[in-house]
């Protein structure tokens, strides 16, 4: 069993009170383990985005614990270990790129000079090197997103949380954007969590895709993707990729609750 | 060679209403007193040009003043409603209420508190005229935050004063700005009505019921046209500020326009 960078015990998360209370995830039982690639897949409404919100400690559980770091998810974002990434880019229209960039470091009060390398560094790896002084605006969707990716792993946190962040792209860009956050993930080792719709980009960016039922919000299966390293456009026609998306989307339609509620992530 | 182009349309009209102007006068033969000729109004102009420099100066320092009075007022009210609820549910409620008592007529009031030829007394009128845009808009920008933004900054653990400097503040100038080119034209309108209510002789506002009193309307109408090339030198002083201030946003809203 290898080092665990989250760890959910018997989480509930009840939205609203009395009568109107909905429960939005059911005793949740999870481990990720460290330098993971997990995806959280399931229906709308199965509660995957408020998952990630409690790992990232936006929001609160009603009961059980959630360690992350092994500490309290309250503690580790005052740690600053989370980098989050949302579906919209959310840049500051206000802030150049490089500005948006080093907005994280700026809150750790990183010196400027140190900053501005850093930025560039970042600005690097998601291959926007002489966008630096553009506004958010001047960019297309796909670029603010890497934007957004950069401005998230510049302070290099423990932990990637995101949430559809490739959602609102087009086909293309998505195909284009997953291989280059692979690449992210490959070069520096952060462990990442990742909400998605797509199946099929599920199965292609992780190592354990954990597939999530619908009201309430159950964890019912962890598929481990054992797919080989490092993933290209090759793994796209792979046989054995289209047979991990197969399982994955059986396990989607046949949500029962015959299966056990309380799954590991097995170390990888 | 193209801006000329582009202004010519809006040019010629100008130059053809005063033309029409001009011949229609003549024509049907209007009175002097209810219509001056274009010819006339210029000749009062240059007649009166050292009096209306002097009307029209006084005339926008009130102006000026009262915003930046009204203006920083609004600022730091809005600023304590963002930030406290509290303060928003006990001042928001009084100042919608304010908003619909027509400002202007406290003007005598305001004669009556600083003087009759104290410029302070038409800078107050005009400060409470622009508070209630200045404030709401104010509010508007510091609370109609994009809701990841804060969720973002959440995740770096930012505190309070951390989300105001750089998410709210940054958030709420183009609304501010926006509030003051409303303003701009909005405290000359006050500081002239506020001016008729009585005032020195040498603003605007005195000038023109003193000269329509005595039917020399040529001169009222050249007192008009100094108000509105004040109204819009101080509008285009505040654009100019908010280029300045806000490139971002400037050149955004340039590339939308056109």
């Amino acid at each position: 069993m290898s080092e665990a960078v989250v760890r959910f015990r018997a989480v509930d998360k009840v939205f609203g009170s009395g009568a109107d209370a909905t429960k939005a995830l059911d005793r949740i039982d999870l481990e990720i383990p460290k330098r993971a690639f997990v995806s959280l897949i399931g229906p709308s409404g199965c509660g995957k985005s408020t998952l990630l919100r409690l790992i990232g400690d936006l929001t609160r559980p009603n009961a059980g614990t959630i360690e992350v770091n092994g500490k309290s998810a309250h503690r580790a974002r005052l740690d600053r270990d989370y980098g989050m990434v949302f579906q919209s880019p959310v840049l500051f229209d206000w802030r150049t790129v490089m500005r948006n960039v080093e907005l994280p470091l700026e809150m750790s009060a990183i010196p400027k000079r140190a900053r501005a390398t850093r930025a560039q560094e970042m600005l690097a790896l998601v291959e926007l090197t002489g966008f630096e002084r553009r506004y958010p605006w001047q960019l297309s969707g796909g670029m603010q997103q890497r934007v957004a990716i950069a401005r998230a792993l510049s302070f290099e946190p423990a932990i990637l949380l995101m949430d559809e962040p490739f959602g609102a792209l087009d086909e293309m860009t998505r195909e284009r954007l997953n291989l280059e956050l692979l690449r992210i993930w490959q070069q520096t080792g952060t462990t990442i969590v990742f909400v998605t719709h797509s199946i099929p980009e599920a199965v292609f960016l992780s190592t354990h895709v954990a597939v999530m039922s619908a009201r309430p919000g159950r964890i019912l299966d962890v598929i481990a993707v054992d797919l080989p390293q490092p993933r290209n456009d090759l793994t796209r026609e792979d046989e054995r990729y289209f047979g991990f998306i197969t399982r994955v989307r059986e396990r989607l339609r046949g949500g029962d609750a015959a299966r056990p509620r309380a799954v590991e992530v097995a170390a990888s | 060679m193209s801006r000329i182009r582009y202004y010519a349309p809006a040019a010629t009209l100008f130059v053809a209403v005063l033309v029409t102007w001009e011949l229609l006068v003549s024509v049907l033969g209007i009175q002097q007193f209810l219509l001056p000729r274009p010819s006339a109004i210029a000749a009062a102009f240059v007649d009166h040009l050292d009096e209306l420099a002097t009307a029209g100066r006084n005339t926008l320092i009130e102006a000026v003043g009262g915003l930046a009075i009204g203006g920083v007022a609004a600022l730091a009210v809005a600023g304590a409603t963002a930030r406290w609820t509290t303060a928003s549910r006990t001042l928001l409620p009084f100042a919608i209420a304010a908003n619909s008592v027509p400002i202007i007529a406290f003007a005598p009031i305001m004669n009556n508190w600083f003087g009759v030829l104290n410029p302070l007394s038409k800078m107050m009128v005009v400060a409470v005229l622009v508070f209630f845009p200045v404030m709401i808009n104010t509010v508007r920008g510091l609370t109609l935050v994009e809701p990841g933004s804060l969720e973002l900054m959440r995740s770096y653990a930012a505190d309070e004063l951390a989300v105001f400097l750089k998410v709210r503040i940054p958030n709420a100038l183009p609304y501010i700005f926006t509030a003051l080119r409303v303003s701009a034209t909005l405290s000359l309108i006050g500081a002239i009505v506020a001016e008729y209510f009585g005032g020195a002789r040498s603003v605007l506002g005195q000038f023109i019921i003193t000269e329509a009193a005595f039917f020399r309307f040529a001169n009222a109408w050249a007192a008009i046209i100094v108000a509105s090339a004040a109204s819009i030198a101080f509008f285009l002083i505040i654009l100019a500020l908010e280029r300045v201030a806000l490139p971002w946003h400037a050149s955004a809203r340039a590339t939308d326009a056109l």
